[in-house]
């Protein structure tokens, strides 16, 4: 129960460690007979941004959910630090969840509860219930939340409920909130689908510069082909449960797009 | 293209409308049929005595007249400390409710129990507390501890388990999915999952639950004196059996008092707080 590595400097520590993550064979279905993810086979650097794009119900969230397991796999692989997180149950789950951050479309945050507690959120993996419960947290996870207000551009709003946040700021929020973990991995599930595209530009850039500064890896799905051609590393396209496409955004062709998209009357 | 042209073609199509069809007309018909049947087969079963329902006006103006003027000095003598103890029972009846009734709603909420027999069996003990009278209730706690306020406010509370237990879980399984996924994500355990992800999202819920139900208790156990469970309803009971009506009438103001500054505390604490 003690988990008290709190230290910020864990997180520069840890980054020795290889981060990259190998998908291998990775089958999903929610209903028998009818995959959603049929045999996919990823290796993804332990650095960078990697954009999975693809239409609307082709299997990218599912991909980035069985990754930290909000989504069970039917079958094979996913190893991460050593570790096949497909196989790990309890408190090994729950141990390997908390070094993989997750920011969501719909911010997820608590909206009855401040800024701040939505913050100290990404640290319940490590703190122990007794000190969520009594608001005990470590002084060194309130140090490491103001720092990270202060990146995000919220650092007046600490005390501030989150539903009284506008949809960029919740974002800012949850990013904030996955990067408390100290997370070895982060993974954006369609973050900026449910923002302006001014916004959506500022939360990509904002994601892409604090990831960086860390050197954490990024697996991002987006909806957008513009945003992941500016700030992804790598795009993976995905169509009908499968990867089509794979390489650098300058390799994107628009035959890559009719590929993954299908139809031409909308380029 | 005008209007007029635009429904031209479907004039020709029968346009008639009516709000029910002949099948849902004689259903309709059937019902009434039915209200009626039921009426008159009650009215012949209740066996009214005829004299005693020609006598009931001059009855109630005769009550009314042994209840004026109403015996307001014995608020200090009889009453004043049983209503104390009433309130005792409803707000300590209430607070042990709370604490019992937590537990089976997390049982009984399919979100957070995910085994059906176990959400059967909290349904049962939900569905048992409620169908048991708080009457009854405190008859069966008489009967075990003796007469007196510990058996109302045990009553109480085990009549009020059902109510809060099934709100309870009733908002547990109306909470928002995304911020129990976002701290699952984050590797927290589940008493840390309750406390930041769900209790958050219904404690507007539950704070309004606890003054409802407290309101109730309060109306309801001034009737447990009845059974001798202690309270108001004892006072009620003394002065009734002695035919002390005047002192009856005191009673029976003092619990409109009560319960109408209840109402309206609970009214104006909810407005407050959520």
């Amino acid at each position: 129960m003690s988990q008290t590595d709190t230290a910020p400097a864990a997180a520069t520590a840890a980054a020795g460690a290889d981060r990259s993550l190998t998908i291998r064979h990775l089958d999903k279905e929610y209903v028998r007979g009818k995959a959603v993810l049929r045999d996919i086979n990823l290796t993804i650097d332990g650095r960078g941004l990697t954009a999975i794009i693809g239409p609307s119900g082709t299997g990218k969230s599912t991909l980035i959910r069985c990754i930290n397991r909000l989504v069970e796999p039917s079958g094979g692989e996913i190893v991460f630090m050593g570790q096949d997180l497909a196989k790990l149950r309890g408190a090994a789950l729950r141990a390997a969840r908390r070094r993989i951050g997750m920011v969501f479309q719909e911010y997820n945050l608590v909206e009855r509860l401040s800024v701040m507690e939505n913050l100290l959120c990404g640290r319940l993996g490590y703190v122990p219930v007794w000190r969520a419960w009594l608001r005990r947290f470590p002084q060194a996870d309130i140090d490491a939340a103001f720092a990270l207000l202060d990146a995000v551009g919220l650092g007046d709003f600490a005390t501030r409920r989150a539903d009284a946040l506008s949809g960029g700021q919740r974002q800012r929020v949850g990013i904030a909130r996955a990067l408390m973990q100290q997370p070895d991995l982060l993974l954006a599930d369609e973050p900026t689908s449910s923002l302006d595209p001014k916004t959506s530009v500022e939360i990509m850039e904002l994601m892409a510069r604090l990831t960086g500064a860390r050197d954490i890896p990024v697996v991002v799905n987006i909806h957008n082909v513009e945003l992941a051609r500016r700030f992804a590393t790598r795009v993976i396209g995905m169509t009908g449960g499968r990867v089509v496409f794979d390489g650098p955004p300058a390799a994107l062709e628009p035959r890559h797009l009719t590929e993954i998209y299908g139809g031409e009357d909308w380029l | 293209m005008t209007p007029a042209q635009h429904a031209a073609p479907l004039a020709a199509v029968d346009r008639e409308w009516r709000r029910f069809s002949p099948r849902e007309r004689f259903a309709r018909w059937l019902v009434y049929l039915v209200a009626v049947a039921a009426i008159v087969w009650s009215v012949r079963t209740i066996d009214v005595i005829p004299e005693f329902l020609a006598d009931a006006p001059t009855q109630i103006v005769d009550l009314f007249q042994r209840m004026w003027p109403v015996d307001v000095a014995h608020y200090r003598r009889g009453i004043h400390d049983v209503l104390i103890e009433t309130l005792h029972i409803a707000t300590l009846g209430t607070i042990l409710a709370l604490g019992l009734a937590v537990p089976v709603g997390l049982l009984a909420a399919r979100n957070i129990t995910r085994s059906r027999v176990a959400n059967q069996f909290a349904q049962l003990i939900l569905v048992s507390s409620r169908s048991v009278n708080s009457l009854v209730w405190a008859l069966v706690f008489v009967a075990v501890f003796g007469p007196g306020a510990l058996a109302g406010a045990l009553a109480i509370a085990f009549r009020s388990i059902g109510f809060v237990g099934k709100l309870l879980a009733e908002a547990l399984e109306e909470t928002q999915r995304g911020p129990i996924e976002a701290l699952e994500a984050a590797g927290a355990p589940w008493g840390s999952i309750m406390l930041k992800g769900y209790w958050p999202q219904v404690q507007p819920a539950f704070i309004g639950i606890a003054l409802f139900r407290w309101d109730i208790n309060v109306r309801e156990s001034a009737v447990l004196g009845l059974v001798g469970a202690g309270g108001i309803g004892v006072a009620l009971d003394d002065a009734m059996n002695f035919f002390q009506w005047d002192r009856v009438a005191m009673v029976l103001l003092t619990i409109l008092v009560v319960v109408v500054i209840a109402e309206i505390l609970v009214t104006w604490i909810r407005r407050r707080i959520i």
